[in-house]
């Protein structure tokens, strides 16, 4: 399969995150490159989502910046995030809406439209069969964060998947099915950066570690 | 970096100049103070419509003009700070609010008082006074953002594009109650252009304004010290400022 | 497997489609909220029925009166509901996929406006009539009332959407929206009324309505990008 956005790489540059009266990190740099992922741990406050964010532009670094492809994501603007894909701590998930209406708006706020069965079709991947019609507000936390990661097999297009706590409160299977989504996207040659507690599974595949500290 | 004025933008830098710089427009504010109320008290002469009463535009008016230029300033170092992110600018629109909030209260207490004995009652719907009002509340509404918000640059920021807002919108704010005030009360007598000015009146009020330009810039880099020192607090020149003061010394 | 990844996306969706699926999903939030939507609404028409209660019945007191009262329940009524219309995409997460778009993100606040506008806005216009022939309006105040009504509230939920903006997350918010945000209320409530009030005393009302729609056209430019910039500072 050709890759459609050329070769994506992914840099911090000298990054310095201050939040509040807190140095969360400075002097932070790496290199990711297309069909590479960049596993981020280290304990709670260490900076992960800030890091996180600062990749996605949602966050400004106090000094240095983040280039993709060799160029800094503030230039890039909006050609930058057409090729990002972000799912956060926060699911964006609404509790009114059925995870149906929760995925198709997640997907066309994302400018994508999608056929209804392919829709009802990724849920009941995702575990979340016979629950499509159900408001939000009944599913579990670990059917929530499902219902939002449920975008990702339509992001096959996105270069840079960032994803915050991807696994947390997922069962078995779907961690499985995360890990081949995973997998199958950067032997597509995209980039993936998450954040994880637990040890992250990936083979035949190269991923970077990057331990934050306190 | 060719330019050696980047250097100003940083609070070290400002904060000693702004400490040598207060003795003197304080010292000239209160100068030109007691000339100018020297002038509208006792020199003026007495308007033969209004009589003494009208001697309080020595006051009301300056008051009322530095109150709208310091809103307009405000939002400029507001403008300045989005647009070149120095954190200094925003501590400068910062320094100056609660001086433009002063300036709005005096503008509207005199403007009270002078509505006593020339309309008879304390407070009237004129175009001026309501907008002045108004103008109380943009600041009020800056200052309460501000406050409301603990991450100091977001709150930098925020109230940094409520007063850009509020400064797009003032001149419609304005034309709009004028336009109101026509509408309900017709022509009424206008505190600023009540008297036919004396060239002695002129004189007085002018030597006021430029106090109060002089007053206002005093107390906002007075401010604006204090919040250099609040912010940077971390920072190893602020301890070097605290601890002689903390021993005894002079600062 | 393979059926799930190979899912391919039609990507080839313009502007429109991403601006109608925010208002689409808020209308849809707002359905299934019915209960907030009612709230504002019938906020509105007490607060007006209060005005008789206070003043007394007096028929030509309450003509003189009605453009004012009807005009600021309608100022409180639409910004009793501005928290709801970022506060909960603030704290969900929707926001940042918002800010996250391609697509300007302006245009999608414009879009989540207009949502407030059809939610909040439009039912006041239709009752509004019906509530000054409680104040013994004439018919052609009355037509005045709806028509400046549906200039005027559009800018309410454009200037209302600043101040929910830099709000968001913020200790008090509801209150401080009310300070921000009612001072920029004033010249659509001034020509809002005073339409009315002319209409009342039978003079032309031409020139308040072209002031009012000049203020939409106004906000119409400036409040989308305001809105963004609040938004992008807040999700920071």
């Amino acid at each position: 399969m050709g890759v459609p956005w050329g070769l994506g790489v992914l840099q911090g540059v000298d990054l310095e995150c201050i939040r509040g009266q807190r140095r969360l990190f400075s002097k932070l740099s790496f290199t990711v490159q297309a069909g590479e992922a960049l596993w981020v741990s280290g304990p709670n406050g260490s900076g992960k989502t800030s890091l996180l964010r600062i990749l996605c532009t949602l966050l400004a670094p106090e000094s240095g910046e983040v280039r993709w492809r060799g160029r800094p994501v503030r230039e890039l603007g909006e050609a930058y995030r057409a090729g990002l894909t972000y799912i956060g701590h926060a699911v964006a998930v609404k509790d009114d809406l059925s995870s149906l209406e929760n995925l198709r708006f997640a997907l066309a706020q994302d400018g994508c439209r999608v056929a209804e069965a392919a829709l009802i079709d990724t849920l009941a991947r995702f575990g979340l069969a016979g629950r499509e019609e159900l408001p939000a507000r009944v599913l579990s936390q670990g059917q929530r964060r499902r219902v939002s990661l449920a975008r990702l097999p339509f992001c096959a297009d996105r270069a840079l998947w960032i994803l915050d706590e991807p696994l947390t409160a997922l069962d078995v299977q779907a961690v499985e099915l995360m890990h081949a989504l995973i997998t199958a996207h950067l032997v597509r040659g995209g980039v993936v950066v998450l954040t994880s507690h637990q040890p992250i599974d990936l083979k035949d595949v190269s991923v970077q570690h990057l331990r934050m500290v306190d | 970096m060719a330019l050696n004025i980047w250097r100003f933008a940083s609070p070290q830098v400002i904060y000693p100049i702004a400490g040598r710089m207060i003795p003197g427009f304080m010292l000239a504010a209160a100068v030109l103070a007691l000339a100018g109320l020297y002038i509208g008290f006792f020199v003026a002469p007495t308007d033969f419509q209004q009589g003494e009463s009208y001697r309080i535009i020595f006051i009301h008016v300056p008051a009322a003009w530095m109150s709208m230029l310091i809103y307009v300033v405000m939002a400029f170092w507001c403008a300045i700070g989005m647009i070149m992110r120095t954190r200094l600018s925003f501590m400068m629109a910062l320094a100056l609010a609660p001086t433009g909030a002063l300036m709005t209260f005096i503008a509207l207490w005199t403007g009270a008082l002078w509505g006593k004995p020339a309309w008879g009652t304390w407070w009237v719907w004129d175009a001026r006074l309501t907008s002045e009002l108004i103008l109380l509340f943009l600041y009020i509404g800056f200052l309460s953002l501000h406050a409301a918000i603990d991450d100091v640059r977001r709150a930098d920021r925020a109230a940094g594009l409520l007063a850009l807002v509020g400064v797009i919108n003032v001149p419609i704010i304005y034309f709009s109650v004028q336009w109101w005030n026509t509408l309900h009360q017709g022509a009424s007598v206008s505190l600023t252009r009540a008297p036919s000015m004396a060239s002695t009146m002129l004189a007085g009020m002018l030597i006021m304004v430029l106090s109060a330009w002089m007053y206002s810039i005093a107390a906002s880099l007075m401010r604006l010290r204090i919040i250099i020192l609040e912010r940077e607090a971390d920072a190893d020149w602020v301890q070097e400022q605290i601890v002689p003061i903390a021993q005894g010394a002079k600062p | 497997m393979e059926a799930v990844l190979d899912a391919t996306p039609d990507r080839r969706t313009g502007l429109l489609a991403v601006f109608s699926s925010v208002v689409q999903r808020d209308l849809l939030l707002a359905m299934r909220r019915r209960a907030d939507v009612l709230t504002s609404f019938f906020f509105f028409i007490i607060v007006v029925s209060l005005f008789p209660l206070g003043v007394g019945p007096e028929p030509n007191t309450l003509r003189e009166i009605a453009p004012g009262v009807v005009w600021v329940a309608a100022l409180l009524a639409s910004m009793l509901a501005l928290h709801r219309l970022l506060a909960a995409d603030y704290a969900d997460g929707t926001l940042e996929q918002l800010v996250l778009s391609p697509k300007p993100l302006s245009l999608l606040m414009l879009g989540k406006m207009l949502a407030h506008w059809l939610v909040t806005g439009i039912p006041l216009i239709l009752i509004a009539p019906l509530l000054g022939l409680q104040f013994d309006l004439p018919g052609p105040a009355l037509a005045v009332m709806a028509l400046g009504l549906l200039l005027g509230t559009p800018v309410l939920s454009m200037l209302g959407a600043i101040g929910a903006a830099l709000t968001l997350g913020v200790r008090g918010a509801s209150g401080l929206i009310a300070l921000l945000v009612l001072p920029l209320y004033i010249p659509v409530l001034i020509f809002g009324a005073g339409a009315v009030s002319a209409a009342v005393s039978g003079l032309s009302v031409e020139g308040h309505l072209s002031m009012l729609a000049a203020f939409l056209l106004f906000s119409a430019v400036i409040a989308p990008w305001a809105a963004a910039a609040a938004v992008r500072i807040a999700v920071e």
